[in-house]
């Protein structure tokens, strides 16, 4: 979370134009000494992370929060303990967190005969911290949303309902009943709903600096696969008959085409959830490093004067982030439904 | 690229958050929220429908009205019609009635004025008779006073006979 130390002080030179002339130079001080480098600073905060860092002092002393480490190796077996344990470069119980060269950001395990290993890493990092949040968020909103309208069943909609009832409506009315039709949209509404509010949040959750927000976490591939994997998965499951007909004979096309046709059709299968993986993935992190580019700016200039250029461009991107979040979410959905809706088709 | 490299730790911690998300949303989220919204979409759809239908019954009890109204109208008319025919009818009847009854009463004056006008006329003559006969009686007293004058007549009534 550097960039949110960085717009406080910006704020603060905003505010108090002395003071924070002081506060930046001595920013700058323990910055120079290690040379700001944008490259790292940017993809530091888009990778995942074994402890949520909130801030460096100018003193280079770092303020993290610790999260768990949870690792599995078959040498030592299942091992957990807090990631502050490996703060620095420290060693513990033969686990170390490297900081840099080909594993940097892992977790190897130094054995006896001196060879590097790399367990299996379970850990709830900053991503999987950020989605348990979002899970917590989302089920306290929908549940309590739930009993609502259980209790007051189907009077008018108050409140934050006022608010949700239209996201699910379209949800259902513009994209589950538009791509997979009236007769089967319903058994789908869950996994659409679920996935667009699962996405809007987390991505809305992205834009905000502050802990224990501020995670890419819909910025991360392995978030997407999985996201993607379950379209993929409820898409070959609920499949009809026509679907596997024309991945297998394509009507219409002569017999002798289907050694073409047949590993065609099978890429068409997978560069679906490909498509969603990176789409998804790519839009997000964009987002991400194009705001934290804008923050750079200050730091590679030098300058406090960039500032203002800078905050002016930064809010802007993140009105657009914004916007992006909920699109993303809406496209995503739209083509899993519209994915969901070519498989589930039946001709006439 | 280790942005590119998928995690074993995140993609199982996202699949296992996402499938209870899944689970759990859709017991008691989704299904509560989706059921009340297409009640209530279902209600006011049949409120319309009821509406609507109240409006065509409406419509079509206004038309009955005014065909009856209609109807009611005609069947005063024509009552009122039947009923200046029957007075004409009767006006009529009654005039011709008047009229033979005055007719005979005329015609009965007339033959009794008739009958008395003979009566009286042979009254007269009877009347006229006898003063005739008194009178001539009284006359031929005086004149056959005298016994020439008797004898005259006698000869004239004779003479007349002879020419008869």
């Amino acid at each position: 979370m550097k960039n949110f130390i960085q717009r406080i002080i910006i704020g603060i030179c905003l505010v108090f134009p002395l003071k924070g002339l002081n506060a930046s130079e001595s920013e700058h001080k323990a910055i120079e000494d290690k040379e700001f480098n944008a490259n790292e600073f940017i993809f530091d905060h888009i990778a995942d992370s074994h402890e949520f860092h909130i801030a460096t002092l100018p003193n280079d002393h770092h303020i993290t929060v610790p999260l768990p480490v949870i690792l599995y190796s078959k040498k030592s077996g299942l091992n957990i303990f807090l990631s502050s344990k490996l703060a620095h470069g420290h060693e513990y119980k033969g686990f170390e967190l490297k900081d840099d060269g080909e594993y940097k950001g892992k977790i190897i395990e130094h054995t006896e005969d001196e060879e590097l290993y790399v367990p299996l890493d379970f850990s709830i990092t900053k991503n999987v911290f950020s989605m348990l949040l979002t899970a917590v968020l989302i089920l306290w909103l929908f549940i309590s949303l739930g009993n609502t309208y259980r209790k007051t069943g189907i009077s008018e909609p108050r409140g934050i309902q006022g608010f949700i009832e239209p996201l699910i409506l379209f949800v259902r009315d513009d994209i589950a009943l538009m791509t997979i039709g009236k007769e089967k949209y319903e058994k789908f509404m869950p996994y659409l709903l679920t996935s667009f509010f699962f996405i809007w949040i987390s991505n809305m959750i992205g834009i905000i600096p502050f802990f224990p927000f501020g995670a890419n976490v819909t910025g991360n591939i392995a978030v997407t696969m999985v996201l993607a994997m379950f379209t993929f998965v409820i898409t070959q499951v609920s499949a009809g008959k026509d679907y596997w007909k024309h991945i297998v004979a394509m009507p219409g096309v002569p017999f002798w085409l289907a050694p073409i046709m047949i590993p065609l059709e099978i890429i068409g299968l997978i560069s679906k959830p490909f498509a969603l993986m990176i789409r998804l993935f790519a839009n997000i992190t964009a987002g991400h490093i194009i705001i934290l580019s804008i923050i750079s700016l200050i730091f590679i200039f030098k300058s406090i004067f960039v500032a203002p250029a800078s905050i002016a461009f930064v809010l802007f991107m993140d009105v657009i982030e914004m916007l992006v979040a909920v699109l993303q979410a809406y496209v995503f959905t739209l083509l899993s439904a519209l994915f969901i809706g070519l498989a589930v088709k039946e001709e006439h | 690229m280790d942005l590119l490299t998928p995690g074993i730790g995140l993609i199982f911690w996202s699949t296992l958050i996402f499938i209870f998300l899944l689970i759990v949303l859709r017991k008691y989220a989704w299904k509560p929220i989706l059921n009340a919204v297409k009640s209530r979409e279902e209600r006011i759809k049949g409120a319309l429908e009821s509406a609507e239908e109240v409006r065509e019954e409406m419509a079509r009890l206004k038309t009955d009205n005014e065909l009856i109204i209609k109807e009611a109208k005609e069947e005063r008319n024509q009552l009122l019609q039947e009923g200046r025919e029957i007075k004409e009818k009767i006006i009529d009847v009654a005039k011709g009635q008047a009229n033979d009854e005055a007719k005979k009463i005329i015609e009965a004056a007339r033959v009794k004025i008739e009958s008395e006008k003979e009566y009286a006329i042979s009254e007269v003559r009877k009347q006229v008779a006898i003063l005739s006969v008194e009178i001539a009686e009284k006359i031929l007293k005086q004149k056959l006073a005298d016994k020439r004058d008797q004898k005259q007549l006698i000869e004239n009534y004779l003479k007349e006979i002879k020419l008869n």
